[in-house]
């Protein structure tokens, strides 16, 4: 069951995130929404990564047959995942701005109604 | 070296210079334009033409040989190549990169005089040869976290250039409503990621279908890619961002836009015929799962027919009622993302297992049925057919738009009395897209129709109405934009500028041509593509 909490974690994240997508009206929480599915999806391939004892994947003097290392590749992803993830935040918050200044509110529900 | 050892050098480092050259020429486009104005669009344009003969030189090997090409990325011959990052080109990559790479084309020389007036146009080429290398990528990528990344590119890019005009509120909304979605979509996709590398330690598409054996969490991981390729695709309940993003767009964005969507329905295609290939083609009859399986199968298919319907409904219904000349194709594109979406539903849902007999002794056979094959190939062709009717029609409306400053059909008229040529390319387009029969669109939709008639009547009935509201909607729109007397307040309206003709001309050239040959066109190129997608043993054994 401990074993598994991450996994829980992920979970728990990821329909945060997502019920805050769907039933949040404020931009703002809308993008928060989006950061939370995004961790939880990092979170959860920085657990597949890990083995039970294992050291960080870098070969040293200690290094022995037995060593148990993680999965450097994960690793690799997720920080890619991470990089990815402050680009698509900021265009994000960068359009929050615009739409703020046009409109002078966050709330979905009067964005973009008006008649041309 | 002469000219032959040329081509074949720029042959085997074609997928990679596919790719390389647009993301090379987009961040020299910036310090090219410092030069001039018309040096930048020149050099932009001779980017995505370079890529474009690249694209064709590698798809004439492709298809002409029937052979998948590979890429592998890093040091030469160390180690096996299933652990680096690998492009893996077979038919039907090498087909969806000639439709993008004619939308490309045809969104950059359009780009020079739509774009004409606008500032900013540096970031504007920047972003575009940015989604072109997103979209190429996408396309002929071998390796699921690479998809990701080129699926991220793609949209970043485009949701940048959806909200291009940040003069306007709805533009910006536009954007935000497309990245919102494209982000949550993308990262569903890396979840189903790490589910798949958690089970089979490989990030390789080939090698995970190798092992794949269609788990609890394998199917998790195949719900998860359907419904993320889904949402960037803009099937029906995740469609909303599509009108909006399509409608709102520059126009020069909107055909490229067209190719990106198109790349994730090539996601979605690669993932359910080659990744989940060996669950849904070849099931081992001797296990006792078999039925559970092929029900699992057969669900998954009808699944996927069902939102092809709504998909075609809602996109037809509300192409109906709309003003907005540009909002109202989009809905059309809509309607045609379910048709392309079908062939796969009708392909997955056609699995029997059957009893044969065979000299007196019956053996249980599991196969899909004869006309799914039809159907998949219909839908293949129907990828091409959507991009180059839809394309032309956004590519009219944004000359309409340039020239009137308006889209509302409200205040359109008479247009055909001073732009002779861009109504002749709007009855094209129109004709096009409502399948009537010289058009290419006539070609796919009739191996749509008669294929999923067999399966269920109904389908191929509700396929057909779709289409007869697509043309309604479009004569329409064609009687009170170009017919009718001169409106005063478009009484000095002019032809579009050359540019926009010639790009409106090439495309509508390639719809004529394949509407006149398509038997030729059938034949040569989309068989190969079809047959290269529903062959998943051939794509593994390629890397393998």
């Amino acid at each position: 069951m401990l074993f598994n909490l991450p996994y829980i974690a992920v979970v728990a994240l990821i329909l945060i995130g997502l019920a805050a997508v769907i039933f949040k009206r404020n931009l703002i929480k809308i993008v928060i929404g989006i950061t939370l599915i995004e961790s939880g999806v990092n979170l959860f391939l920085i657990t597949l990564a890990y083995r039970g004892g294992s050291t960080a994947p870098i070969y040293t003097a200690t290094t022995t047959e037995e060593t148990i290392m993680s999965l450097p590749v994960p690793h690799a992803l997720t920080l890619t995942s991470i990089v990815i993830g402050v680009a698509v935040l900021a265009l994000m918050l960068t359009l929050v701005v615009h739409i703020y200044r046009h409109y002078g509110t966050l709330d979905a529900r009067k964005i973009g109604r008006e008649e041309e | 070296m002469s000219i032959e050892e040329l081509f074949n050098f720029l042959l085997d480092h074609s997928p990679a210079l596919i790719v390389a050259i647009p993301l090379l020429g987009a961040f020299l486009t910036p310090l090219v334009g410092k030069i001039n104005d018309k040096v930048r669009n020149a050099f932009a344009i001779l980017v995505v033409a370079f890529t474009s003969f690249l694209v064709f030189l590698l798809a004439n090997d492709i298809l002409t040989n029937n052979t998948i090409r590979t890429y592998v990325f890093g040091a030469e011959n160390a180690g096996s190549p299933i652990v680096r990052i690998l492009f893996e080109v077979d038919g039907f990559s090498a087909y969806m990169a000639i439709i993008a790479s004619i939308l490309a084309i045809a969104g950059v020389i359009y780009a020079w005089s739509h774009m004409k007036e606008h500032t900013g146009q540096d970031k504007f080429y920047t972003l575009v040869l940015l989604m072109i290398a997103g979209m190429f990528g996408m396309i002929l990528t071998g390796d699921m976290f690479n998809f990701f990344v080129f699926l991220e590119i793609t949209s970043i890019a485009a949701c940048a250039l959806i909200a291009f005009y940040t003069n306007k509120g709805k533009a910006v909304d536009a954007g935000f409503k497309y990245i919102v979605i494209s982000s949550i979509g993308a990262l569903f996709i890396l979840f189903a990621i790490g589910i798949l590398y958690s089970q089979y330690n490989a990030l390789n598409m080939a090698v995970i279908a190798d092992s794949i054996t269609f788990s609890f969490l394998d199917k998790i991981a195949l719900v998860l890619l359907i419904s993320g390729l889904a949402m960037k695709a803009g099937i029906v309940p995740m469609h909303m961002w599509l009108p909006d993003a399509y409608g709102r767009a520059p126009a020069s964005v909107t055909v490229i836009l067209i190719g990106a969507t198109q790349a994730s329905l090539y996601g979605l295609f690669r993932m359910v015929f080659s990744v989940y290939g060996n669950v849904f083609s070849s099931i081992d009859v001797t296990k006792d799962t078999v039925i559970n399986t092929i029900n699992s199968v057969n669900s998954v298919g009808w699944m996927l027919i069902i939102l092809a319907i709504l998909t075609m409904l809602i996109g037809a219904l509300m192409a109906l009622k709309q003003s907005n000349l540009k909002r109202l194709i989009a809905f059309a594109a809509l309607a045609e993302v379910g048709y392309m979406l079908l062939g796969v539903g009708v392909r997955l849902a056609s699995k029997v297992s059957q009893d044969i007999t065979i000299a007196g002794e019956t053996t249980t056979q599991v196969a899909f049925q004869g006309y799914s094959a039809t159907a998949l190939t219909g839908s293949v062709f129907h990828i091409m057919n959507d991009a180059l009717d839809i394309g032309l029609l956004f590519l009219v409306a944004g000359a309409i738009y340039l020239v009137t400053k308006e889209t509302s059909l409200n205040k359109l008229g008479g247009l055909a009395r001073n732009m002779k040529y861009t109504t002749v390319f709007f009855l094209i387009g129109l004709f096009a897209v409502s399948g009537m029969p010289p058009m290419n669109g006539f070609a796919s939709k009739l191996m749509i129709y008669q294929s999923t008639f067999q399966l269920n009547p109904i389908i191929a009935i509700v396929a057909i109405l779709c289409s007869i509201l697509l043309l309604a909607v479009f004569v329409k729109v064609f009687h009170s934009a170009f017919l009718g007397p001169k409106l005063p307040s478009l009484k000095d309206v002019k032809e579009a500028p050359k540019s926009l003709l010639i790009a409106m001309g090439i495309i509508a050239c390639i719809i004529i041509f394949i509407g006149l040959f398509p038997n030729l066109f059938v034949e040569n190129i989309v068989t190969p593509a079809a047959n290269a997608i529903m062959d998943s043993a051939k794509y593994i054994t390629a890397v393998i």
